[in-house]
Formats: C-alpha cells, structure tokens, sequence
C-alpha cells in the first residue's frame, strides 16, 4: 500500500498545491489530473523521492519512504519526460544497460521489447529511431526490471496508436500481477477502474 | 560495476572525447616551445610545469562530460533511481571518468616530456605523480561538474570553481618530479599527493552527489 | 531564548535595525581613531619609513579576508544541517564583504612590495594564498548568481563554501611547501621583526574597527535581501490573484 498524507509542494518560492491525500492498493492505478503547472509532474517525482515534500508524509505500508530511499527507488519505475535512451547504443544494448545496473535478468529484455513492439529493431542504434521508438524503448524497461510502483509521467507522449495499445496491455498485466500504477496524462488511457485524482490550482 | 561499464562503453561508442583531451593537452604543451623559445635548456626547466599544467586544463575542460550528458537526457535521473547508493554511483563514473581522460594523459606525458627535452632521471617521478595525481582531479572535479549542472553554459564557471582547488595537486605533483630531476628525495612531495588523494576519495564523491541531488530537485 | 528565535526574519528585521546603526557609528569612530594612530601618532619605521603605515591596513584586511571565509563556510553549514533560513542570508551577504577585504588586502600588499622587494608583485606565500582565496570568493558569488532558482542556488553555494572550507588549509599548506623550495626573491618578509607594541595597539584598534565594520555591513545586507525576498513574494502573490 502507498499512501500520501497532508501532501504539500512548494516550487520556487511559491506553494503548488497543500494538503493532497492519496492511497493506491496492490493491482491499483491512480491517474492525476488536473491543468498544467498545478503540480502533476512534482507529486510524481515526490513519489519516486526526487522531491522532498514540503509538508507531509509519503509511506510504503506504513513507513516513510524517506527513511531509506534506497530501498524505496528500487521498487519504482519513474518514466519521466526525458527518455533515458542513449543514441549511440543499440535499443538492446540500451535495455541492457538498465537491467544491468539494476541487477535483473537478462532474460525479459526480448520478452519487454515484443511487449512494446520493438523487437525488430533490437540491434539499430537509437539514433535512427523515431521519437515513438524512442519512448517504446524507454517503456520497455518497465518490463524488462520488474518493480512494483510504476510513476508515468505523460508516458503516451509521441507514442501511435499501436503504441498506447501496447502500454494499456502492460499496464493491465502489471496490474493483474498486484503492481501499482501512478500516471499523469492528459488523455484517456482507456482503463477501467481507475481512481482519478484531480489537482486544483491553488 | 555495471555502471562503470556502462560508461567505459559509452565512452567507447561515442568515442572522441578521449582523444580530444589528448590532443588539447597535446597542443596546450607545443605551444610553449612556441612561446618561450626553443631553447633545450629552458624547456628542460619548465617541462615539469608544463605538463602538469596542461594536464589539469585536459583534465578540467573533460569534465562537463561527467554528468552533462546524462543529466540532460535524462540518464542520471534514472541512474538515481536504480535503487543503488548516489554515492556510490558517482564514483563509479568518476572512475570511469578518470579511465577515460586521467589514465590516457598519463600514458601520454612521457612522450611530451621528451618533446620538452626534460631531464630522464624525471621520468618515473613523472608517471608515479600522475598515476597518483590525475585521480585526484576528477575526484575534485566531480563536484565543480556536479555543482553546475544546473547552469547553462557551465564551463566558464566550472573552471573558476574548480582551479584553485586544483593548486595542492599541482604544486605537489611538480615539486616531485623537480626534487627527482635534481636527484634530491622525491618521495615526502609524492607522499602529500597521495595523502591528499586518498583524503579525496572518501569526500569529493559524498560531496558531488549531494550536489547530484539538488540538481535534480 | 534559543537560535531560533531570531529566525523571524520580522523580529532580525527589528533588531538589526537597531544595532545597525550604532555599529556603523563605531566602526566610524574606531577608524577614526585607529587611522590616527596608525597615521599620526606612530613613528616611522627606520628600515621601512613611512611605507610602514600601510601595514595598518593590509594586516587587518588579511585577517579579515580570511574570517570572512570561516564565517562563510560556518554560515553555510548552519544552513545545511540546521536548515537556519537566516544562515542561507548570512552567507550570501558576508561573501562581497569577504571579498572586498580580500581585494584591498592584495592591493595594499602591492602597494607595501613596491618600496620592501621593488616590485608590484611577489610570488610571495602569503599574497598568493590571498590571491587564491579572492579566486574562492569569486567562484562563490559567481554560483550563487548563475542558478536562478534562489533555494537551489543556496544549497548548491553552501556545498561549495563548504569544500571551499576544507580547502583552505590545504591550499595555504601546499602554497608554504611551494614557497620553501623557490627561494623568496626577497631576505625582507611581510612579517619582518616582532612587532612593537606601540605598533601592536592602532593595529589591534584598526582590526577591531575592521570587524564592527563588517557587522554593520553584514545586517545592512541582510536587512538588503530581505527586503528583495519580500518584494519577489509579492510580485508572485500578485500574479497568481
């Protein structure tokens, strides 16, 4: 269970948003909504212990994450605006590179790319792919080290049709597997049963 | 660790960067036959100054690679994340760092100390100090590099951070190979150098991740 | 009454603008009295003459040049650790304060090498640790200016000052080692002979000025920034209405 109490965020000098509550169960997804710059992107990378809360407390069944952030990141996945995705390395390599350093097996690299439909393109070096190919890669990582807590943030950017279908399929697997979800997006995701959280300009 | 290898081949494939740090400090040391004269004798004199001089401006013009690169891209966010202590992770790239630039200038400065007709007996004083030395300045380095990452345009001010810091390494690593070159007891100069390298590898990565971690807020 | 209860930037507010003036007050007397003293009163040194009364400037602006540095790098980790939000101010405000004494001890130095070595400029130890030490001062305002997100700028300083901090000593040690090997070009030290005590009071008087100068300075420049915080507060409550 993550849960967030009496959340508030401050940017600059100036308060984002205050007491924010949330709790997202195993199989759960919680999607934020709200218009841009009322914090959607902050709560997220509070979440992944990249932001200090302002005020509040975020806990994994009861305990505050910032008591050992280690531990806390290496349940995560933060699927950020930036991809990640080194040019100069082929998309395996690049998929490898992460699992690797996060200490996975090998194995769920060929099975992340067919989920995101990007196995033909293993061995091309990212610098020819599309910007969609590129977020596919970076998805791919999701599956490739598994973590239980998925932060996506805008994660359908520049993504196709085939290539939101893709990730609604891998969100609905890591759902059914007790993993949680948090995105930021302005678009449906074609979930169902999802808890929306809207944030409000203050 | 996986992310010294990470950066090694990254290194590797985008290649280029080691090889300008070796041409810069290349040219920095031709440059001073050019401007002080020709002479063999002066330039035997100044040599030991001269690498070392232009070895810490190669070192020091390669730092912005450290962690620009991945910070614009995204990577150091995720590298953050991996679930592995920043400190630690920092001076995985460090070393990488120092594989990558420290490790090829000092193969590099012998060759140039020829160039400069320095006196031999100031060869291995030479190598040992930079083997010793260059650590220190990407140790050092790491936290100008880690300090700009925010600021656009950081090399100007990564240089003003981190030059004056660099003054102990230079003055130690000259002064050895000045006492070998006049056949007097190198080793108290080398000793320093290596006590303060050693002091900077506990420290100068706990400090650069701290700066990490605020860039990234 | 604990640290904390200066921490209401309103009630530093009040209270430096009471001290503040009676600070300056004195600086402006004990200058007075000091330069006296060091002008007037003092005979000329009969190696050095005259030139002699410029040590009464350079002497306490090194001193202070190098306290301005410990009360950065104190400030600073105040500010780290205790997360004190008047330290951040303290820091940011004591650094040009530093770096002015900084300046004019290197340039008092020049002044004072021109009659002592005949030269503008000796690679002296001490002068070159005070040239280094301006560089350290400079790096810090210049970060301190290139982030612009202000919280950010002031942790990222604080790190700085506090490497910076640990540096100093090495540095200074390292600039000593280098000067024993390379013969001073001189016989004649800044240090000279022990110095005689009639010498000893305008220069402790002109130190003391030099400090409660740095005082006033100090809260006139907090007081300074406070005041720009508050505005940027407002402009910002301004547009999100």
């Amino acid at each position: 269970m993550f849960q967030g109490h009496d959340i508030a965020c401050d940017r600059g000098e100036r308060r984002i948003f205050s007491g924010l509550d949330f709790q997202i169960a195993p199989g759960q997804a919680l999607v934020l909504r709200g218009p841009n710059g009322c914090g959607k992107t902050s709560l997220l990378r509070m979440a992944a212990t990249l932001l200090k809360t302002a005020a509040g407390q975020l806990t994994w069944d009861g305990a505050d994450i910032a008591e050992d952030p280690e531990e806390h990141r290496a349940r995560l996945h933060y699927v950020a605006h930036q991809d990640a995705v080194k040019s100069a390395l082929t998309v395996r390599e690049n998929i490898a590179t992460w699992s690797k350093i996060r200490g996975s097996a090998d194995a769920r690299i060929d099975t992340a790319m067919a989920a995101f439909g990007i196995a033909h393109l293993a061995d091309t070096p990212a610098q020819y792919l599309s910007a969609g190919q590129h977020r596919r890669a970076a998805l791919a990582r999701l599956i490739a080290s598994p973590a239980t807590l998925w932060l996506l943030d805008e994660p359908t950017v520049s993504l196709d049709a085939d290539g939101t279908a893709c990730l609604q399929q891998a969100i609905m697997d890591h759902r059914a597997d007790k993993g949680m979800v948090m995105a930021a997006t302005h678009i449906e995701l074609g979930l169902d049963d999802v808890e929306i959280l809207q944030l409000k300009p203050q | 660790m996986a992310v010294i290898t990470r950066d090694l081949h990254l290194a590797v494939r985008q290649g280029g960067a080691t090889f300008l740090a070796l041409v810069f400090f290349l040219l920095t040391v031709t440059l001073f036959p050019l401007g002080i004269g020709p002479e063999p004798a002066i330039l035997a004199r100044v040599a030991p100054g001269v690498l070392w001089v232009a070895a810490l401006l190669a070192a020091m013009l390669s730092l912005d690679r450290l962690f620009q690169a991945d910070f614009e891209d995204g990577s150091l966010e995720q590298l953050t994340l991996s679930g592995l202590p920043l400190g630690g992770i920092v001076l995985a790239k460090i070393i990488a760092h120092w594989l990558t630039t420290g490790l090829p200038l000092l193969l590099a400065a012998p060759i140039l100390a020829v160039l400069l007709n320095m006196n031999t007996e100031g060869f291995a004083a030479l190598l040992l100090t930079m083997l010793i030395g260059t650590p220190a300045l990407s140790l050092i380095g790491a936290i100008g590099a880690a300090l700009t990452l925010t600021v656009r345009r950081g090399g100007v001010l990564l240089s003003l951070l981190v030059l004056p810091l660099y003054i102990p390494v230079l003055i130690f690593g000259v002064s050895a190979i000045d006492a070998a070159v006049h056949g007097l007891n190198a080793k108290p100069h080398v000793l320093l150098l290596a006590a303060l390298t050693l002091a900077a590898i506990p420290l100068c990565p706990w400090a650069a991740a701290a700066a990490v971690k605020l860039s990234l807020e | 009454m604990s640290l904390h209860y200066f921490a209401n930037p309103t009630r530093f507010t009040r209270l430096a603008g009471r001290i503040q003036p009676w600070a300056g007050g004195l600086a402006a007397l004990l200058l007075a009295v000091g330069f006296y003293l060091a002008l007037i009163v003092v005979p000329a040194d009969y190696q050095q003459g005259d030139t002699v009364r410029i040590m009464f400037v350079h002497v306490p602006s090194a001193w202070m040049a190098m306290f301005c540095y410990i009360f950065l790098a104190v400030a600073s980790a105040v500010a780290l650790i205790w997360k004190h939000p008047l330290a951040d101010l303290a820091a940011k405000a004591s650094a040009p304060i530093g770096a002015g004494f900084t300046f004019l001890a290197l340039v008092t130095g020049s002044l004072w090498g021109k009659p002592m070595w005949g030269a503008w400029w000796v690679w002296d130890a001490r002068l070159t640790s005070v040239l280094i030490l301006f560089f350290l001062y400079l790096g810090y305002m210049a970060l301190w200016q290139s982030i612009e997100d202000g919280q950010k700028a002031a942790k990222a300083a604080a790190v700085l000052a506090l490497v910076g901090a640990i540096n100093v000593p090495i540095i200074k040690f390292s600039v000593d080692w280098w000067n024993t090997l390379h013969q001073p070009a001189s016989v004649l030290r800044m240090d000279g002979p022990a110095i005689h005590p009639s010498m000893l009071w305008p220069l402790l008087i002109m130190a003391l000025a030099f400090k409660v100068y740095f005082v006033a300075l100090l809260l006139a420049r907090m007081r300074m920034e406070l005041n720009l915080r508050r505005i940027r507060a407002l402009r910002l409550a301004e547009r999100s209405s």
